[in-house]
């Protein structure tokens, strides 16, 4: 067992830059964060990283270790025994300094996502079991790993047309709310473009906090999609029903 | 496609887990391409899946025999299970990993023959996978049926390796069948409040769509073993048809 950590950090910005190694003390049991932290305090003051918690709750330290998109405050570095541990800033988006990228752009997402709008006033009651599927979507951290490791974000640019994995979520815990009485399906279809999810499922291999991003929430809203602009059936008994054609795109 | 700016960054390969990124997609694709393969020599060369009380799943139900046809008599049957799997939600992340390359890996980049094909997202066609539900749990029913035969011999009720075999694979293929994204919407997913048309108590449809939800956890466990429930089936009773193996009795 090494008394030391190899570190291999991406030093620059928006112009370029390139891997610095540094070399860590090792203490047991330390995280990645940890070393960084290390790295800041005794060789590179100028070292930009963002963190707050350390404990997995902010979800702000978020990187790519040994290309893995992951929390740097939740790898232990005794993971990757007798390698150099290569720490980069997240791929999908663009480098501010280090390994702070800007990720605005989620912010910009956030803001098209439209609030709660309950049935009635509240305060209201509703069953426990009925919103027990939602409360999952509560332990997101938005630390945007998902929206890093989605390939249509991070190989296809399509920012403009996919709103991304953490934003289904949103979009999920709202839509399945059983007070809810927003439409949130022509959204999610048109504007949210969950037809470029091809649910590959590496959002879900990467949430820190376990959620099972495509199997609960965007599969469920893929389906309901299907209900409303892809079934032919359910859309003929709509039309008899009086409902109107609500197949068009909107 | 263009690329976020981030000059001087080399992305190392990824490793999820013990294994590297590229192992799941080549045993994907070597598992698929045999199984493709396999299924098109029975398809193409055969015309009966029948031996003494055991049916091949590829020839159950009868299709070519209802419609008095003699020439390619699984064909009318292995479509349906083919567009089952195909438009399927687990089978769609390996294929497009395995096939597509769209992405081979996660945080693998994706191969420079993209960089000039506008990215559509997944094929319209599987959302009609719901359809396909209902030819899956139609042979489904046959299936079964031919478990009940393939216990019934000519001297009574016995056990043969072709029965046990048989009845493990309409196992799995139920537990596939019912653990599928499409049947979980359809049982109650779909609905933001199963009190609200209930009195406020727990609806059946309720229980039925928490057991759906517990099978769905392993759908791709359940499309995985079916798969190969479904050839071992098939390639025993083959086998015994052309006189290669012997069924045994177990009692």
């Amino acid at each position: 067992m090494a008394d030391e950590f190899i570190l291999s950090i991406f030093r620059g910005d928006a112009d370029g830059g390139q891997e610095v190694e540094y070399r860590v003390p090792r203490v047991e049991g330390m995280v990645v964060l940890d070393a960084v932290h290390h790295v800041q305090a005794h060789e590179a003051q100028d070292l930009a990283v963002r963190w707050n918690c350390k404990a997995a709750h902010c979800g702000s330290c978020s990187a790519e270790i040994n290309g893995v998109p992951k929390l740097m405050c939740k790898t232990r570095l005794d993971e990757y025994e007798g390698q150099t541990v290569h720490i980069q800033p997240m791929k999908t988006f663009p480098i501010i300094k280090d390994l702070v990228t800007d990720v605005s752009w989620n912010y910009e997402v956030a803001k098209k996502i439209p609030a709660f709008h309950p049935t009635v006033a509240a305060p209201f009651r509703m069953q426990q079991w009925d919103v027990d599927r939602i409360q999952e979507f509560h332990h997101c951290i938005e630390c945007f790993l998902c929206q890093d490791v989605c390939h249509v974000l991070r190989d296809h640019q399509e920012k403009s047309q996919y709103y991304g994995p953490r934003f289904m979520v949103k979009m999920a815990e709202f839509e399945m709310h059983p007070m809810d009485r927003a439409d949130r399906i022509p959204q999610i279809k048109n504007e949210g473009g969950i037809g470029l999810c091809n649910v590959t499922k590496c959002c879900t291999s990467v949430c820190p906090q376990h959620i099972h991003i495509t199997d609960n929430a965007i599969i469920p809203l893929k389906e309901r999609v299907a209900d409303r602009y892809y079934d032919p059936i359910r859309n003929f008994f709509r039309k008899l029903g009086g409902k109107g054609d609500e197949s068009q795109p909107e | 496609m263009a690329q976020t700016s981030q000059p001087g960054v080399n992305h190392p390969k990824p490793r999820f887990g013990k294994m590297p990124y590229w192992v799941e997609p080549v045993f994907t694709l070597i598992a698929f391409s045999g199984f493709v393969i396999y299924a098109l020599w029975e398809v193409l060369f055969h015309n009966t899946g029948t031996y003494h009380n055991y049916v091949s799943p590829f020839f159950s139900p009868d299709i070519a025999g209802w419609l008095g046809v003699h020439i390619l008599t699984a064909l009318y049957v292995a479509w349906m299970p083919f567009v089952f799997r195909f438009s399927c939600y687990y089978y769609r992340k390996e294929y497009y990993r395995a096939f597509t390359f769209h992405p081979f890996g996660c945080a693998v980049p994706e191969p420079k023959s993209h960089q000039t094909r506008p990215y559509k997202g997944e094929w319209k066609i599987n959302n009609l996978h719901r359809y396909t539900w209902f030819l899956a749990v139609f042979v489904l029913i046959f299936l079964w049926k031919d478990v009940v035969q393939a216990f019934i011999f000519p001297n009574g009720f016995g056990v043969g390796v072709g029965s046990l075999i048989l009845l493990v694979n309409a196992i799995l293929l139920t537990g596939y069948t019912f653990s599928c994204h499409a049947w979980r919407n359809m049982i109650g997913g779909r609905k933001d409040c199963f009190s609200c048309t209930a009195h406020g108590k727990k609806p059946v449809s309720y229980g039925i769509w928490r057991r759906v939800s517990a099978l769905n956890v392993f759908h791709g466990w359940w499309a995985w073993a079916s798969m190969f429930s479904v050839w071992i089936a098939d390639l025993y009773v083959r086998l015994l048809i052309m006189g290669v193996i012997h069924d045994v009795r177990l009692f």
